[in-house]
Protein backbone atom coordinates (compact mmCIF):
# COMPACT_ATOMS: atom_id res chain seq x y z
CA UNK A 1 0.00 0.00 0.00
CA UNK A 2 2.97 2.38 0.92
CA UNK A 3 4.67 1.40 -2.13
CA UNK A 4 1.63 1.91 -4.74
CA UNK A 5 1.00 5.44 -2.56
CA UNK A 6 4.97 6.58 -3.58
CA UNK A 7 4.23 5.33 -7.00
CA UNK A 8 1.44 7.48 -7.68
CA UNK A 9 2.63 10.46 -5.71
CA UNK A 10 5.98 10.36 -6.92
CA UNK A 11 4.79 10.13 -10.69
CA UNK A 12 2.53 13.38 -9.71
CA UNK A 13 5.39 14.99 -8.12
CA UNK A 14 7.41 14.31 -11.39
CA UNK A 15 4.34 15.29 -13.32
CA UNK A 16 4.72 18.60 -11.62
CA UNK A 17 8.66 19.02 -12.29
CA UNK A 18 7.95 18.58 -15.71
CA UNK A 19 5.12 21.05 -16.33
CA UNK A 20 7.33 23.54 -14.22
CA UNK A 21 10.54 23.01 -15.68
CA UNK A 22 9.08 23.04 -19.60
CA UNK A 23 6.08 25.90 -18.98
CA UNK A 24 4.12 22.88 -19.93
CA UNK A 25 -0.20 23.76 -20.03
CA UNK A 26 -1.06 20.23 -19.06
CA UNK A 27 -1.51 19.94 -15.12
CA UNK A 28 1.32 17.62 -13.04
CA UNK A 29 -1.46 15.15 -12.42
CA UNK A 30 -1.97 14.23 -16.18
CA UNK A 31 1.79 14.46 -16.99
CA UNK A 32 2.12 12.08 -14.12
CA UNK A 33 -0.79 9.54 -15.48
CA UNK A 34 0.53 9.37 -18.61
CA UNK A 35 4.36 8.66 -17.51
CA UNK A 36 3.37 6.07 -15.43
CA UNK A 37 1.36 4.69 -18.22
CA UNK A 38 4.23 4.69 -20.33
CA UNK A 39 6.19 2.65 -17.49
CA UNK A 40 3.47 0.39 -17.34
CA UNK A 41 3.68 0.07 -21.06
CA UNK A 42 7.40 -0.45 -21.04
CA UNK A 43 7.36 -3.11 -18.26
CA UNK A 44 4.70 -5.37 -19.97
CA UNK A 45 6.55 -5.15 -22.99
CA UNK A 46 9.52 -6.55 -21.14
CA UNK A 47 8.09 -9.31 -19.37
CA UNK A 48 5.40 -10.39 -21.71
CA UNK A 49 2.80 -9.90 -18.93
CA UNK A 50 0.27 -6.35 -19.25
CA UNK A 51 -1.36 -7.59 -15.87
CA UNK A 52 -0.05 -4.18 -13.44
CA UNK A 53 2.16 -5.73 -10.25
CA UNK A 54 0.31 -6.32 -7.47
CA UNK A 55 0.84 -3.64 -5.12
CA UNK A 56 -0.22 -1.08 -7.57
CA UNK A 57 -2.92 -2.77 -9.18
CA UNK A 58 -5.25 -2.89 -6.13
CA UNK A 59 -4.23 0.55 -4.80
CA UNK A 60 -4.85 2.18 -7.68
CA UNK A 61 -8.79 -0.01 -8.38
CA UNK A 62 -9.40 1.16 -4.80
CA UNK A 63 -8.75 4.83 -5.72
CA UNK A 64 -10.76 4.66 -8.83
CA UNK A 65 -13.74 3.14 -7.12
CA UNK A 66 -14.24 6.16 -4.72
CA UNK A 67 -13.22 8.64 -7.42
CA UNK A 68 -16.53 10.14 -6.54
CA UNK A 69 -15.90 11.10 -2.99
CA UNK A 70 -12.55 13.30 -4.65
CA UNK A 71 -15.04 15.47 -6.52
CA UNK A 72 -17.11 16.44 -3.31
CA UNK A 73 -14.71 19.32 -2.06
CA UNK A 74 -14.45 21.32 -5.38
CA UNK A 75 -18.37 20.54 -5.80
CA UNK A 76 -19.55 22.16 -3.26
CA UNK A 77 -17.62 25.22 -3.79
CA UNK A 78 -21.11 25.95 -5.71
CA UNK A 79 -22.54 27.11 -3.26
CA UNK A 80 -19.70 30.13 -3.18
CA UNK A 81 -20.36 30.70 -6.69
CA UNK A 82 -24.19 31.05 -5.86
CA UNK A 83 -24.19 34.55 -6.53
CA UNK A 84 -23.06 34.69 -10.80
CA UNK A 85 -25.23 31.10 -11.10
CA UNK A 86 -28.48 32.89 -9.38
CA UNK A 87 -28.28 35.82 -12.01
CA UNK A 88 -27.33 33.94 -15.38
CA UNK A 89 -28.94 30.28 -14.12
CA UNK A 90 -30.52 30.25 -17.60
CA UNK A 91 -27.43 30.45 -20.02
CA UNK A 92 -25.69 28.34 -17.83
CA UNK A 93 -27.66 25.50 -16.89
CA UNK A 94 -28.81 25.21 -21.17
CA UNK A 95 -25.23 25.69 -21.80
CA UNK A 96 -23.89 22.83 -19.52
CA UNK A 97 -26.69 20.43 -19.93
CA UNK A 98 -26.49 21.14 -23.72
CA UNK A 99 -22.92 20.90 -24.60
CA UNK A 100 -22.53 17.83 -22.13
CA UNK A 101 -24.90 16.10 -23.54
CA UNK A 102 -24.33 16.82 -27.57
CA UNK A 103 -20.34 16.29 -26.55
CA UNK A 104 -21.69 12.81 -25.45
CA UNK A 105 -23.67 11.55 -28.64
CA UNK A 106 -20.99 13.23 -30.92
CA UNK A 107 -17.67 11.45 -28.99
CA UNK A 108 -19.91 7.69 -28.82
CA UNK A 109 -21.34 8.01 -32.44
CA UNK A 110 -17.83 8.81 -33.93
CA UNK A 111 -16.07 6.26 -32.12
CA UNK A 112 -18.74 3.75 -32.85
CA UNK A 113 -19.42 4.42 -36.52
CA UNK A 114 -15.30 4.47 -37.14
CA UNK A 115 -15.30 1.24 -35.15
CA UNK A 116 -17.86 -0.51 -36.28
CA UNK A 117 -15.94 -1.82 -40.00
CA UNK A 118 -12.73 -3.25 -37.99
CA UNK A 119 -15.09 -4.83 -35.09
CA UNK A 120 -16.82 -7.19 -37.50
CA UNK A 121 -14.09 -7.13 -40.22
CA UNK A 122 -16.51 -6.07 -42.99
CA UNK A 123 -17.81 -3.05 -44.54
CA UNK A 124 -21.24 -4.16 -46.22
CA UNK A 125 -22.05 -4.33 -42.55
CA UNK A 126 -25.67 -4.25 -41.88
CA UNK A 127 -27.50 -1.78 -39.63
CA UNK A 128 -24.59 0.86 -41.54
CA UNK A 129 -28.03 3.34 -41.57
CA UNK A 130 -29.32 3.19 -37.93
CA UNK B 1 -28.15 26.23 19.09
CA UNK B 2 -28.46 26.42 23.21
CA UNK B 3 -25.40 27.72 25.06
CA UNK B 4 -23.49 23.87 25.60
CA UNK B 5 -23.68 23.19 21.87
CA UNK B 6 -22.29 26.55 20.51
CA UNK B 7 -19.66 25.68 23.68
CA UNK B 8 -19.14 22.30 21.66
CA UNK B 9 -19.37 23.79 18.34
CA UNK B 10 -17.25 26.68 18.46
CA UNK B 11 -14.12 25.05 18.90
CA UNK B 12 -15.14 22.40 16.64
CA UNK B 13 -15.74 23.90 13.91
CA UNK B 14 -13.09 25.20 13.09
CA UNK B 15 -10.64 22.25 13.18
CA UNK B 16 -10.46 20.32 9.76
CA UNK B 17 -11.03 17.36 11.39
CA UNK B 18 -15.10 18.09 11.60
CA UNK B 19 -15.52 18.89 8.03
CA UNK B 20 -13.51 15.68 6.61
CA UNK B 21 -15.79 13.73 8.81
CA UNK B 22 -19.26 15.48 7.52
CA UNK B 23 -17.71 14.69 3.71
CA UNK B 24 -16.91 11.07 4.09
CA UNK B 25 -20.28 10.78 6.39
CA UNK B 26 -22.13 12.45 3.41
CA UNK B 27 -20.64 10.56 0.56
CA UNK B 28 -21.52 7.10 2.49
CA UNK B 29 -25.38 8.38 3.09
CA UNK B 30 -25.00 9.23 -0.69
CA UNK B 31 -23.57 5.72 -1.48
CA UNK B 32 -26.24 4.08 0.83
CA UNK B 33 -29.08 6.22 -0.90
CA UNK B 34 -27.56 5.21 -4.68
CA UNK B 35 -28.10 0.88 -2.72
CA UNK B 36 -31.51 1.62 -1.50
CA UNK B 37 -32.05 2.97 -5.14
CA UNK B 38 -30.90 -0.51 -6.82
CA UNK B 39 -28.38 1.18 -7.99
CA UNK B 40 -29.94 4.12 -10.08
CA UNK B 41 -27.56 6.50 -11.31
CA UNK B 42 -29.99 9.57 -10.81
CA UNK B 43 -29.42 8.92 -6.94
CA UNK B 44 -25.92 10.36 -7.86
CA UNK B 45 -23.94 9.93 -4.23
CA UNK B 46 -21.55 12.88 -5.81
CA UNK B 47 -24.64 15.18 -5.73
CA UNK B 48 -26.47 14.13 -3.01
CA UNK B 49 -23.11 14.20 -1.10
CA UNK B 50 -22.87 17.65 -2.17
CA UNK B 51 -26.30 18.81 -1.01
CA UNK B 52 -25.96 17.55 2.10
CA UNK B 53 -22.45 19.47 3.08
CA UNK B 54 -23.84 22.39 1.16
CA UNK B 55 -27.20 22.42 3.15
CA UNK B 56 -25.16 21.74 6.31
CA UNK B 57 -22.66 24.87 5.88
CA UNK B 58 -25.86 27.15 5.13
CA UNK B 59 -27.41 25.81 7.93
CA UNK B 60 -24.89 26.50 10.33
CA UNK B 61 -23.42 29.85 8.51
CA UNK B 62 -20.05 28.15 7.75
CA UNK B 63 -17.88 29.98 5.23
CA UNK B 64 -16.14 27.63 2.07
CA UNK B 65 -12.99 28.37 3.19
CA UNK B 66 -13.37 26.87 6.86
CA UNK B 67 -14.97 24.32 4.96
CA UNK B 68 -12.28 23.48 2.51
CA UNK B 69 -9.82 23.54 4.87
CA UNK B 70 -11.08 20.22 6.49
CA UNK B 71 -11.59 18.84 2.65
CA UNK B 72 -8.58 19.89 1.06
CA UNK B 73 -7.41 16.83 2.23
CA UNK B 74 -9.86 14.48 0.35
CA UNK B 75 -9.30 17.20 -2.67
CA UNK B 76 -5.71 16.29 -2.69
CA UNK B 77 -6.56 12.70 -3.40
CA UNK B 78 -7.72 14.07 -7.35
CA UNK B 79 -3.97 14.21 -7.94
CA UNK B 80 -2.85 10.51 -7.27
CA UNK B 81 -6.39 9.42 -8.55
CA UNK B 82 -5.66 11.01 -12.12
CA UNK B 83 -2.11 9.07 -12.18
CA UNK B 84 -4.25 5.79 -11.06
CA UNK B 85 -5.83 6.30 -13.48
CA UNK B 86 -2.85 4.79 -16.17
CA UNK B 87 -3.42 1.27 -14.82
CA UNK B 88 -6.67 0.54 -16.76
CA UNK B 89 -4.92 2.80 -19.49
CA UNK B 90 -1.91 1.01 -19.38
CA UNK B 91 -4.01 -2.76 -19.68
CA UNK B 92 -5.83 -2.54 -22.35
CA UNK B 93 -2.81 -0.75 -24.36
CA UNK B 94 -3.50 -3.18 -27.01
CA UNK B 95 -7.26 -2.56 -27.30
CA UNK B 96 -6.42 1.64 -27.48
CA UNK B 97 -3.67 1.02 -29.92
CA UNK B 98 -5.43 -1.11 -32.16
CA UNK B 99 -8.28 1.32 -32.24
CA UNK B 100 -6.17 4.71 -32.44
CA UNK B 101 -7.56 6.76 -35.34
CA UNK B 102 -11.14 5.89 -34.17
CA UNK B 103 -10.27 7.17 -31.14
CA UNK B 104 -8.25 10.42 -32.10
CA UNK B 105 -11.55 11.42 -34.78
CA UNK B 106 -13.97 10.96 -31.82
CA UNK B 107 -11.95 12.65 -29.02
CA UNK B 108 -11.30 15.98 -31.74
CA UNK B 109 -15.20 15.86 -32.71
CA UNK B 110 -16.70 15.46 -29.11
CA UNK B 111 -13.89 18.22 -28.02
CA UNK B 112 -14.60 20.63 -30.52
CA UNK B 113 -18.52 20.07 -30.13
CA UNK B 114 -17.94 20.97 -25.86
CA UNK B 115 -16.13 23.78 -26.24
CA UNK B 116 -18.03 25.58 -29.03
CA UNK B 117 -21.88 24.85 -27.90
CA UNK B 118 -20.95 25.38 -24.51
CA UNK B 119 -19.65 29.00 -25.38
CA UNK B 120 -22.41 29.12 -27.96
CA UNK B 121 -25.30 28.48 -26.01
CA UNK B 122 -24.22 30.79 -23.04
CA UNK B 123 -23.37 33.51 -25.89
CA UNK B 124 -26.96 33.01 -27.59
CA UNK B 125 -28.66 33.42 -24.18
CA UNK B 126 -27.38 36.58 -23.45
CA UNK B 127 -24.78 35.17 -20.72
CA UNK B 128 -21.59 37.29 -19.73
CA UNK B 129 -18.18 36.82 -20.98
CA UNK B 130 -16.75 35.44 -17.76
CA UNK B 131 -19.37 32.90 -17.89
CA UNK B 132 -18.83 31.97 -21.61
CA UNK B 133 -15.25 31.45 -20.84
CA UNK B 134 -15.90 29.47 -17.61
CA UNK B 135 -17.46 27.32 -19.86
CA UNK B 136 -15.19 27.01 -22.51
CA UNK B 137 -12.77 24.02 -20.53
CA UNK B 138 -15.84 22.73 -18.63
CA UNK B 139 -15.83 18.87 -19.99
CA UNK B 140 -12.07 18.40 -18.90
CA UNK B 141 -10.86 16.98 -15.44
CA UNK B 142 -11.26 19.84 -13.08
CA UNK B 143 -7.61 20.48 -12.00
CA UNK B 144 -6.82 21.19 -16.17
CA UNK B 145 -10.36 22.69 -16.10
CA UNK B 146 -9.46 25.36 -13.71
CA UNK B 147 -6.06 25.81 -14.84
CA UNK B 148 -7.53 26.59 -18.17
CA UNK B 149 -9.99 28.85 -16.82
CA UNK B 150 -7.65 30.76 -14.70
CA UNK B 151 -5.05 31.34 -18.39
CA UNK B 152 -8.01 32.36 -20.45
CA UNK B 153 -9.82 35.08 -18.03
CA UNK B 154 -12.71 32.46 -16.68
CA UNK B 155 -13.73 32.23 -13.28
CA UNK B 156 -11.64 29.00 -11.96
CA UNK B 157 -14.43 28.24 -9.30
CA UNK B 158 -17.39 28.60 -11.64
CA UNK B 159 -15.49 26.37 -13.90
CA UNK B 160 -14.65 23.68 -11.21
CA UNK B 161 -18.79 23.70 -10.37
CA UNK B 162 -19.56 23.55 -14.14
CA UNK B 163 -17.53 20.72 -14.76
CA UNK B 164 -19.47 18.79 -11.78
CA UNK B 165 -22.23 19.89 -12.75
CA UNK B 166 -22.13 18.41 -16.29
CA UNK B 167 -19.97 15.27 -14.69
CA UNK B 168 -23.04 14.69 -12.72
CA UNK B 169 -25.39 14.85 -16.02
CA UNK B 170 -23.52 13.01 -18.23
CA UNK B 171 -22.67 10.27 -15.42
CA UNK B 172 -26.76 10.42 -14.64
CA UNK B 173 -27.87 10.61 -18.35
CA UNK B 174 -25.05 8.48 -19.96
CA UNK B 175 -26.36 5.00 -20.42
CA UNK B 176 -29.67 5.95 -21.34
CA UNK B 177 -28.76 8.50 -23.73
CA UNK B 178 -26.09 5.98 -25.50
CA UNK B 179 -28.92 3.39 -25.38
CA UNK B 180 -31.25 5.63 -27.73
CA UNK B 181 -28.80 5.28 -30.08
CA UNK B 182 -28.41 1.74 -30.18
CA UNK B 183 -24.45 2.16 -28.89
CA UNK B 184 -23.78 -0.37 -26.26
CA UNK B 185 -20.05 -0.27 -26.77
CA UNK B 186 -18.36 -0.01 -23.73
CA UNK B 187 -15.45 0.72 -26.03
CA UNK B 188 -17.48 4.16 -27.29
CA UNK B 189 -19.20 4.30 -23.73
CA UNK B 190 -16.11 5.17 -21.90
CA UNK B 191 -14.16 7.08 -24.18
CA UNK B 192 -17.48 9.70 -24.41
CA UNK B 193 -18.19 9.65 -20.34
CA UNK B 194 -13.90 10.63 -20.84
CA UNK B 195 -14.45 13.05 -23.20
CA UNK B 196 -17.81 14.70 -22.09
CA UNK B 197 -18.15 14.22 -18.42
CA UNK B 198 -14.43 13.67 -17.56
CA UNK B 199 -13.91 12.21 -13.84
CA UNK B 200 -16.98 12.00 -12.52
CA UNK B 201 -18.96 10.42 -15.47
CA UNK B 202 -15.49 8.14 -15.77
CA UNK B 203 -16.54 6.82 -12.18
CA UNK B 204 -19.77 5.64 -13.07
CA UNK B 205 -18.56 3.85 -16.28
CA UNK B 206 -15.44 2.76 -14.28
CA UNK B 207 -17.75 1.21 -11.67
CA UNK B 208 -19.22 -1.28 -14.50
CA UNK B 209 -16.21 -2.25 -17.01
CA UNK B 210 -12.90 -2.69 -17.08
CA UNK B 211 -12.70 -1.74 -20.86
CA UNK B 212 -14.81 1.49 -20.55
CA UNK B 213 -12.45 2.38 -17.27
CA UNK B 214 -9.46 1.86 -19.62
CA UNK B 215 -11.13 3.92 -22.27
CA UNK B 216 -12.45 6.76 -19.97
CA UNK B 217 -9.34 6.80 -18.30
CA UNK B 218 -7.83 7.56 -21.98
CA UNK B 219 -11.12 10.29 -23.03
CA UNK B 220 -10.07 12.41 -19.84
CA UNK B 221 -6.13 12.30 -20.10
CA UNK B 222 -6.27 13.08 -23.79
CA UNK B 223 -9.01 15.82 -23.75
CA UNK B 224 -7.51 17.71 -20.65
CA UNK B 225 -4.41 17.64 -23.24
CA UNK B 226 -6.42 18.42 -26.62
CA UNK B 227 -8.34 21.17 -24.22
CA UNK B 228 -5.34 22.51 -22.76
CA UNK B 229 -3.82 23.34 -25.79
CA UNK B 230 -7.07 23.99 -27.92
CA UNK B 231 -9.18 26.47 -25.49
CA UNK B 232 -6.57 29.25 -24.93
CA UNK B 233 -5.84 29.41 -29.00
CA UNK B 234 -9.43 29.48 -29.35
CA UNK B 235 -10.22 32.04 -26.36
CA UNK B 236 -7.20 34.11 -28.13
CA UNK B 237 -9.22 33.85 -31.38
CA UNK B 238 -12.73 35.61 -29.69
CA UNK B 239 -11.58 38.80 -28.89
Amino acid sequence: MTSAMLILVGCQLLGELLRATFQLPIPGPVIGMFLLALALGLRARRTGNDRTPAPLKPAAEGLIANMGLLFVPAGVGIIAEAGVIRKEWLPILVAVAGSTILSLIVTALVMHWTLRPTHTHDTNGEGRTS
Amino acid sequence: MNAALHHLWTPLSATPLLWLVVTLAAYVIGRQVQKACGGSPFASPVLIAILIVGATLLGTGTSYDTYFAGAQFIHFLLGPVTVALAVPLAENFALVRRHLSSIGLALLAGSLTSVISGVGLVWLLGGSRSVALSMAPKAVTTPIAMAVSDQIGGVPALTASLAILGGILAAIIGRHMLARFQIDDWRAHGLAAGVAGSGIAAAQVAALDEVGAAFAALGIGLNGLLTALLVPLLAALWR
